[in-house]
């Protein structure tokens, strides 16, 4: 018998059972639907994690100086004077591993400019941090090599800050306080946003840090450094050159501790990605139950189904169906089944996960791969769960199933 | 005329629990193309259980069956199933149509197992429908015939794959006197003007003058088996 004849026969047997076909096909359409929505969920939330450590800058090391030992008493992070420009200085020039180095030191402050002032974030940093933040300028210029030698009175100023200080007016070649000292702004940072955490990065104003060394802090060490890696790839490399050539120039003997602490971003990303991937995990798989339920429900059904027609399959049998015939058609029932509730389910789960976006703000993501694993998958179901009933109409004896009320 | 069917020394035994009831007892048979049989006897006399076997729906434990001249009961079900589709029809006294189906696709059914193409199927069907008289019945469910209409599409269906054999199962059982009669004659009909060889199981006396040859059985044998000369004078012109 032709494939086209016997899905003809199954989708009339279904169509004779509107309501009993629907309910059935309801396990898959809801356990697909839920494979799909749970799975765009999961992605959205990755891809979203993904985004965000993108933006704190890839490929970038810390470098703190490490805590400091006097008498037992171990102080935090940040306490110890051991860092130096000089160490930044001396990586940017020796390690092939890495692509911009700069010092950072920060303090909170006041701003005043004119009768208005704003407490915000003051960063001395060098020209190579707009490279390694990726942060662009909307206005004016980012600091210069020239600004660092001269510890100028300079500052560019975030988003945040251009705001609160000046409002709608133009913010270049004003003159800002800090601490009574003037500086000029030189530029206006772009946009960057929020961090994951709900800082806003905006809300800054950076200086060259020589000027935060003399004129702010008087100090002379740097409270951390900030290193790009030339790629991803090399930044485990840079790490480990980092750590052996501030050894060297802190002459660290092979039995001490570092006096200093690399820290590596990737790790962080890492291990939100493996949380978001550990929840899409979880997810699908509470997903894949309900689907696994719904082909026993077909199977069920089936079952019910074989029992109620096997007069019509006494029937197909006396005028010349084999038992593969018989087999096929039954099996054919289930598959198509099964399919038209995956596909229905797929629209579900896709629309549900439109709605999410759009009304909850969820930041979905439809995968193209889980669509189709989805539909090949509980086309599985409906012959996995199908072979059993169908085997067991096309076993049937002709002379019993023609007798049978 | 030539043979159709020989059955040689048939022995069947059902196996009922621990007790095994014979069925047959040694059945030896021969009709030729073109008969018209009435087989007949009580229940348990062991006449359905020949009716399956001649259908190829069952197989003796003992003996053979010829049927056109080559052994068939001892095929394999793929076999018989080819065998059913192409050279018998049946026809049930419960009718034993598909519900919800129209009377052209019940008709269509046979030859859905044999890979005829759509337009040639629809031709076939509506064919045979008109020669048993149901050619302005094709979109009819059976709930919508009456039970001789219902008998008649049997009846176009065991037809339409043209096979040398039709099997009665009691085909009048659950008709009026009427109907039954008119029944018998549209057997007659097939039987004289097409040729077609036709083997009714009845239990009435009546029903069974229709045909030519009248085989009795009792408990497992044949006791008679005649030809009688004085047939049911056939179709009220």
């Amino acid at each position: 018998m032709q494939a086209f004849m016997t899905l003809r026969i199954a989708l009339r047997a279904l169509a004779r059972n509107k309501l009993r076909a629907f309910l059935t096909m309801l396990g898959i359409i809801i356990g697909v639907g839920a494979v799909i929505a749970m799975v765009a969920i999961g992605e959205g939330a990755k891809s979203t994690i993904r985004a965000q450590i993108a933006a704190l800058g890839t490929n970038v090391l810390i470098v703190l100086p490490g805590s400091n030992v006097q008498g037992g008493v171990r102080a935090g992070f940040g306490n110890v004077t051991t860092l130096l420009d000089s160490d930044a200085k001396a990586m940017a020039r020796e390690l092939p591993s890495v692509a911009f180095v700069s010092p950072v030191l920060r303090r909170q402050d006041q701003v005043v400019a004119g009768n208005l002032n704003w407490g915000t974030l003051a960063q001395g940093v060098a020209p190579e941090f707009q490279q390694i933040r990726d942060w662009q300028v909307a206005e004016g210029r980012f600091l210069h090599e020239g600004d660092m030698d001269s510890a100028a009175k300079v500052a560019v100023v975030g988003q945040t800050v251009a705001r609160q200080l000046f409002g709608n007016d133009d913010a270049l070649d004003a003159v800002i306080r800090i601490r009574n000292i003037p500086f000029r702004v030189v530029g206006v940072l772009g946009p960057k946003g929020q961090t994951g955490q709900g800082t806003d990065q905006d809300d800054t104003i950076m200086i060259p840090y020589t000027t935060m060394q003399k004129r702010l802090m008087r100090i002379t060490w740097v409270q951390s450094i900030v290193v790009k890696a030339v790629s991803a790839e090399r930044v485990e490399e840079a790490q480990e050159q980092i750590t052996l050539l501030l050894r060297q120039r802190h002459r660290i003997g092979p039995e001490r501790e570092d006096d200093f602490n690399v820290r590596n971003l990737s790790d962080i990303a890492e291990a939100a990605t493996t949380t978001a991937r550990v929840m899409a995990v979880l997810l699908g798989s509470v997903a894949s139950i309900s689907l696994l339920v719904g082909g026993i429900g077909i199977m069920n059904i089936m079952l019910v189904s074989v029992t109620e027609r096997t007069r019509e399959i006494g029937i197909r049998m006396a005028v010349g169906a084999r038992s593969r015939d018989i087999m096929l058609q039954f099996l054919v029932e289930a598959v198509v089944m099964a399919a038209t509730g995956g596909l229905i389910g797929i629209l579900l789960g896709i629309g549900s996960s439109e709605v999410l976006k759009q009304w909850a703000q969820w930041p979905t993501l439809i995968s193209p791969t889980i669509v189709a694993i989805a539909f090949l998958f509980s086309g599985a179901v409906g012959v996995f769960f199908g072979f059993y009933p169908a085997k067991k109409a096309a076993s049937l004896d002709p002379i019993e199933a023609l007798r049978y009320e | 005329m030539s043979e159709l069917i020989r059955v040689e020394d048939v022995h069947k035994t059902y196996r009922m629990g621990d007790v095994e009831v014979p069925a047959l007892r040694g059945i030896n048979l021969t009709i030729a193309q073109g008969e018209f049989v009435a087989v007949m006897g009580s229940s348990g006399s062991g006449k359905s259980t020949l009716m399956n076997i001649l259908g190829c729906l069952d197989r003796p434990n003992t003996g053979k069956y010829f049927l056109e001249g080559h052994e068939v009961g001892s095929l394999k079900p793929d076999q018989w199933a080819y065998i059913r589709n192409k050279r018998i029809g049946f026809v049930f006294q419960g009718f034993n149509l598909l519900s919800r189906t129209t009377a052209l696709e019940n008709v269509e059914l046979p030859m859905m197992y044999n890979g005829f193409a759509g337009q040639e199927r629809h031709q076939r069907a509506i064919e045979v429908l008109s020669l048993v008289g149901l050619d302005k019945r094709l979109d009819h469910m059976p709930n919508q015939l009456s039970g001789g209409q219902q008998q008649r599409v049997a009846i176009a269906r065991a037809l339409v794959n043209r096979p040398s054999l039709i099997l009665a199962d009691e085909p009048t059982g659950n008709l009026d006197c009427v109907t039954s009669n008119e029944i018998m004659a549209l057997f007659q009909q097939l039987n004289t003007g097409q040729g077609i060889t036709i083997i009714l199981v009845t239990h009435e006396a009546d029903i069974a003058a229709y045909a030519r040859r009248q085989i009795v059985f009792r408990d497992g044998l044949v006791i008679s088996d005649r030809v009688s000369e004085q047939v049911i004078a056939k179709m009220e012109h």
